[in-house]
């Protein structure tokens, strides 16, 4: 459960970078999610590589694929991006389940390699995943705060708050937008093919839409733009999502069904909360500002 | 042979088109006048399935009967769910509003499913043979569902060219301060425009459920469809929605010449991909109307 919490918190960390710095959406993260997943479990387990080697693939080549749709609709308002991004992850879901030949279709990966698993204990698998989880949302954070201070975050940030200005201010945003989504991606992709790597199995039906609500409802919760809410939303999530298997185990005479569709309906149903309540999250964005000086009349005041 | 398997997916792809030109429009004319991509359209089309099987099967109603229920149905839900839910969030931005637009989707499939549960179920339809012209074949049904569909675009054309709220409607969707101005009432206008757009995604599920059966994923599997159509006829345009509908429903049937039919829904992406790059905006532009 730690485990998972750490990799909700490597995709909250990745959809921060996008969404939280540059105000980009990605309703189909699932799909990068999922993609990295695949890469990685056919990379080691066809492949035969080591699970380093295929985690790095996984990072370059879900980068690559973000990069090609943040290409594609970088030039256009953010509407599209969520459309596309949706569809991305719908056609991911399509192809793992019919390119049998390559993902064995809807009977999924199993068998999967993970790092000393059999030669030690399950326990002490758990706790080599769990500190290699760790390490993985620590790098994150790390490097993800050392964008958000310099001036590159800046300008995604920028961007996030008036593109056109950036793009007066001599920025080339269109670059800066593809960058942000493809390292994201990448994140997201080696948060994929860790979840893989643990679980030892994946399946198209592993990858649902309703990952992209628990990785949103994690950053909205924790606060969009600030790391150390990413982190903190995603354990909040999790520890949710638990908390919500033990109080629908109270309801009586529920079918299986109706459990499972009311545990989703939470889920959903918080985010909407959360949205509504306390948009800035838990742990609002703070941005270190200059000192106020004189209050500048605003420009668009005498012209319309 | 390949000649008349031609004209048959075409029969068909025209026919598909035209059934997904009914959600499509409904995605599309939200988009015109509130500015964002309501996802939920996937969740009310599920809902307008639901209401005109449980008419049909329990009170025994025909199909076209079922599919009013069906408009009536899913409508007053976008209303009600529009105004309960979505509206408060739309100041804090278009995108904001899509993320809890997916949430509520999430929400109301999950309501459907705690109600249905999971199993496919059919409508019940009397059963008729197909009619063969030429070697190409049609199903009564088809036939119906066509009828339908031409129906309802007929009635949102003459609502739009015609009546007063038509006119407020398109006045809003090419600028909503010019509107304001003239005292149109945007409140009104916005709950007008999700009656009847989710009441058209009410119709377009209940149609795609005739031909098949429905679940609660019966709307959700659809909006790649419907996104492909309203983003390749150009996001926000009606007439645009109806000739990207008919592109899609066309080109998704012709993919099955060379495609295995579980990529059918992968050509909308595809499709959007390249109206993306070579028009972004659209087979005819963004004018609403």
């Amino acid at each position: 459960m730690a485990v998972f919490a750490c990799l909700y918190a490597l995709m909250a960390l990745g959809l921060n970078l996008v969404w939280g710095m540059a105000g980009m959406i990605n309703l189909g993260l699932v799909g990068f999610f999922g993609f990295g997943a695949y890469v990685s479990a056919l990379a080691t387990k066809r492949g035969g590589v080591p699970i380093v080697l295929g985690l790095a693939a996984a990072l370059v080549l879900t980068a690559v694929a973000g990069g090609v749709v943040a290409v594609i609709t970088a030039r256009l308002r953010g509407d599209y991006l969520a459309i596309i991004t949706l569809g991305f992850s719908e056609v991911v879901r399509l192809t793992a389940s019919n390119e049998i030949w390559l993902t064995n279709g809807t009977d999924g990966i199993s068998g999967i390699p993970g790092p000393w698993r059999g030669r030690v204990t399950p326990a002490a698998f758990n706790l080599i995943f769990l500190l290699l989880a760790v390490v993985a949302v620590a790098a994150a954070v790390a490097v993800l705060q050392r964008v958000r201070y310099s001036p590159y975050g800046r300008v995604l940030r920028a961007i996030r708050d008036d593109d056109q200005v950036a793009a007066v201010a001599g920025k080339h945003v269109i670059r800066f937008k593809v960058e942000a989504f493809a390292v994201s991606a990448g994140i997201l992709g080696v948060a994929g093919a860790l979840w893989g790597h643990y679980t030892s199995f994946i399946a198209p039906e592993v990858f649902v839409p309703l990952i992209t609500i628990y990785v949103v409802l994690a950053l909205t919760a924790g606060g969009t733009g600030n790391n150390w809410g990413a982190v903190g939303g995603a354990f909040l999530v999790v520890f949710f999502m638990e908390a919500t298997r033990f109080a629908t185990g109270w309801l009586p005479g529920l079918k299986p069904v109706q459990v499972a569709a009311v545990r989703e309906l939470l889920i959903g149903a918080s985010l909407l909360v959360v949205l509504r309540v306390r948009p800035a999250g838990l742990l609002p964005e703070r941005i270190s500002r200059p000192p106020m000086g004189v209050r500048h009349p605003d420009p668009m005041a005498r012209t319309t | 042979m390949v000649g008349g398997e031609i004209a048959q997916l075409l029969v068909n792809g025209l026919v598909a088109g035209t059934v997904l030109a009914v959600p499509a429009i409904g995605f599309t004319a939200i988009y015109a006048v509130l500015r964002f991509p309501n996802f939920t359209v996937a969740s009310h089309a599920t809902i307008g399935a639901f209401a005109g099987y449980v008419v049909n099967t329990a009170l025994g109603w025909p199909a076209w009967a079922a599919v009013a229920v069906a408009f009536v149905v899913a409508g007053g839900a976008g209303v009600v769910n529009d105004q309960l839910i979505l509206r408060p969030l739309r100041p804090a931005g278009a995108l904001t509003t899509a993320i809890g637009a997916v949430a509520l989707t999430i929400v109301l499939e999950n309501i459907v499913r705690f109600v249905f549960g999971n199993d496919l179920r059919g409508y019940d339809l009397p059963i008729r043979r197909d009619w063969q012209w030429g070697g190409v074949r049609i199903g009564p049904q088809q036939v119906e569902n066509l009828a339908i569909a031409l129906v309802a675009m007929i009635a949102v054309f003459l609502f739009l060219a015609f009546t007063r709220m038509g006119k407020a409607m398109r006045a809003v969707a090419d600028d909503p301060t010019l509107a304001s101005l003239k005292g149109i009432d945007a409140d009104r206008v916005a709950r007008l425009t999700n009656f009847g757009a989710m009441g058209l995604a009410g119709i377009g599920g209940m149609l795609l459920g005739l031909d098949t059966s429905i679940d609660p994923l019966t709307g959700f599997r659809v909006i790649l469809s419907v996104f492909a159509a309203a983003v390749v006829g150009g996001l926000g345009s009606i007439p645009g929605a109806v000739v990207g509908a008919l592109t899609i429903g066309v080109a998704e049937e012709l993919s099955l010449l060379s495609l295995a039919p579980a990529y059918r829904t992968a050509v909308g992406f595809v499709a959007i991909l390249l109206v993306l790059t070579l028009r972004p905006r659209g087979l005819l532009g963004e004018r609403a109307y």
